[in-house]
């Protein structure tokens, strides 16, 4: 393990920069005064876009070392995780501080009384006690438990994906697909799928040895 | 910038009774517009016939035009994409014309026009209405174009007509969004006579003086400004008259979310967000959306003794 830790590092960066792009960005927008037709619509949607992909691909990390025996990846679980949290609160506080500009009446009836604004609610309730959790204090004080809690966010990224086809109108196809990978990523951690994948790999490598 | 004057329209036009059509008062042209592209005159409002109300409850507007730049750039138009942002690039190479719509069904004198027939026989005029899209957003749009129901009172509508049918061309040719088999192509709208013959019901040929771009619509579309947006079809190659309601494409696609009337109004949600409140484009605050789009007075009277929760 110990040898091989360089090679954690370009990969580690590699997915903070990455993380990070779609803030770079969206500040690139802001400081150059690129603010497209709606600018709230467009920083809610790039902001939800960002924190769903971040999401997936902190659960994608588990199945990817199963398929792959990939470990390095679980160390990303964490990063992705943190940062599908921060985008997860700058979409929340576009959505009450500039869309809804603080007005409470208004908040509540598009907020408390919409499906798919609750979904996201609980979703981003989810990510924050994930958040919170995240450390390794947490880790310790929970035990065994803090791999249950943990388990959350399965709820969390399918929660999100609802949350995403309830605000579409019907026929659009794009949350559709972030449903499929889901439910790819989901099928992967089942225990047989697993079992199978993992002697399947095996047998692979005895015959890549003879 | 330019403001807005509310219509004032007194419009107690009668179901179909065609002579009695108030010319409109008070849809201010404002700005020098030049409607050269449509190759028409601009035609001053005639004076109403009938003398105005003086309690006026639509008080005059200060509502600023949306960028045409944002008109051209955000479109709905399914039939290209769903990616409002990407429709004007899809139907950059659009052909809008040779183009004929044909007007048939329930009429005395049924009849295929070209366009140039509409720019030519017709009044362009120009309208600066509000757009309400049912996603709550909404626009300021200075459209050219012609009643509708100087088209329909051409045709002649017999007396079983009812309906208006409206019939959007559909062409995998030249519309990439067709491919996505989950919608009921091609696109169809529909309104009540009394509704169509409405003085604020047009056909409209182009916006900003311009000829329409084709993806708002070309080269000929509906605009009806106290329904959704959805209702103002766009692109038409028919229009029917029925004597049954006739459907319509998000009718058809979610009965439980759309109905035929689609009449705005704040206090009825979408049963999945809220339209109390709109976000106007180029603004970055949050507008009331106003019952019936802030046309109650010229179209409120269609609906007496309808249950208006019940006409989303
Ligand atoms: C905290 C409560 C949340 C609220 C109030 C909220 C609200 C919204 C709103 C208003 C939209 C735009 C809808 C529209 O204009 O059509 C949206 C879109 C979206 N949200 Fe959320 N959201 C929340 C949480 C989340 C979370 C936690 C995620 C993901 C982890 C998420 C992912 C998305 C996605 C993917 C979109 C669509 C982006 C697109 O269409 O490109 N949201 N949300």
């Amino acid at each position: 393990m110990n040898t091989k830790k360089w090679e954690f590092t370009p990969l580690q960066i590699a997915a903070h920069l990455g993380s990070l792009i779609p803030a770079i960005l969206i500040g690139w927008d802001i400081s150059t005064g690129n603010f497209g037709i709606d600018p709230i619509r467009d920083f809610t949607f790039r902001t939800g876009k960002a924190a769903l992909v971040l999401l997936l691909l902190s659960l994608a990390c588990t199945p990817l070392n199963t398929l792959f025996k990939f470990k390095q990846v679980l160390k990303l679980r964490r990063p992705f995780g943190l940062y599908s949290f921060f985008y997860a609160s700058v979409h929340f506080a576009i959505f009450i501080g500039l869309d809804y500009a603080f007005k409470w009446n208004l908040i509540q009836d598009a907020l408390l009384e919409k499906r798919y604004a609750l979904v996201g609610l609980a979703t981003g309730l989810i990510l924050l006690a994930l958040t919170i959790t995240s450390t390794i204090g947490w880790q310790r004080r929970l035990k065994k438990n803090w791999k249950k809690l943990h388990k959350l966010t399965y709820v969390a990224g399918l929660l999100a994906v609802v949350h995403y086809i309830w605000l579409v109108k019907q026929g659009v196809l794009d949350p559709w697909y972030f449903a499929a990978i889901l439910l790819v990523l989901f099928i992967l951690r089942l225990p047989t799928i697993k079992k199978a994948l993992s002697s399947l790999r095996k047998r692979n490598l005895q015959r890549a040895s003879h | 910038m330019i403001k807005i004057k509310s219509s004032e329209i007194t419009s107690k036009a009668e179901y179909l009774s065609r002579r009695d059509f108030l010319k409109t008062a008070g849809i201010v042209t404002a700005g020098a517009a030049l409607l050269a592209a449509c190759g028409t005159d601009e035609v001053p409002a005639a004076p109403p016939t009938q003398s105005l109300p003086t309690d006026q409850k639509t008080a005059p507007l200060s509502e600023e035009l949306t960028p045409e730049d944002s008109v051209l750039n955000y479109n709905n138009y399914y039939e290209f994409t769903t990616d409002k942002e990407r429709v004007a690039g899809l139907a950059k190479d659009f052909k809008s014309s040779p183009w004929t719509v044909e007007v048939s069904g329930l009429v005395n004198n049924p009849k295929t026009y070209g366009i140039e027939d509409f720019l030519g026989s017709f009044t362009i005029e120009e309208r600066i209405y509000r757009m309400r899209c049912v996603e709550a957003w909404s626009m300021v749009i200075p459209w050219n174009g012609f009643t509708l129901a100087s088209l329909l009172n051409e045709v002649e509508p017999t007396s079983d007509a009812k309906f208006v049918r409206f019939e959007t061309l559909a062409d995998p040719d030249q519309m990439p969004g067709l491919v996505n088999k989950l919608y009921p192509w091609p696109y169809q709208e529909g309104l009540r006579l009394d509704e169509a013959m409405n003085d604020l019901t047009i056909l409209s040929t182009g916006l900003y003086g311009e000829t329409l771009a084709n993806q708002n619509g070309a080269p000929i579309r509906l605009v009806v400004p106290w329904k959704y947006g959805f209702k103002s079809i766009k692109s038409i190659i028919k229009i029917e008259l029925t004597a049954e309601q006739p459907s319509n494409f998000w009718q058809d696609i979610a009965p439980n979310e759309y109905g035929f009337y689609a009449n705005v109004n704040p206090a009825v949600d979408h049963p999945r967000w809220s339209q109390a409140t709109e976000r106007r484009i180029g603004e970055l605050k949050r507008r009331e959306t106003l019952y019936l789009n802030g046309y109650a007075d010229e179209v409120a009277h269609l609906y007496e003794g309808l249950d208006p929760n019940k006409l989303y």
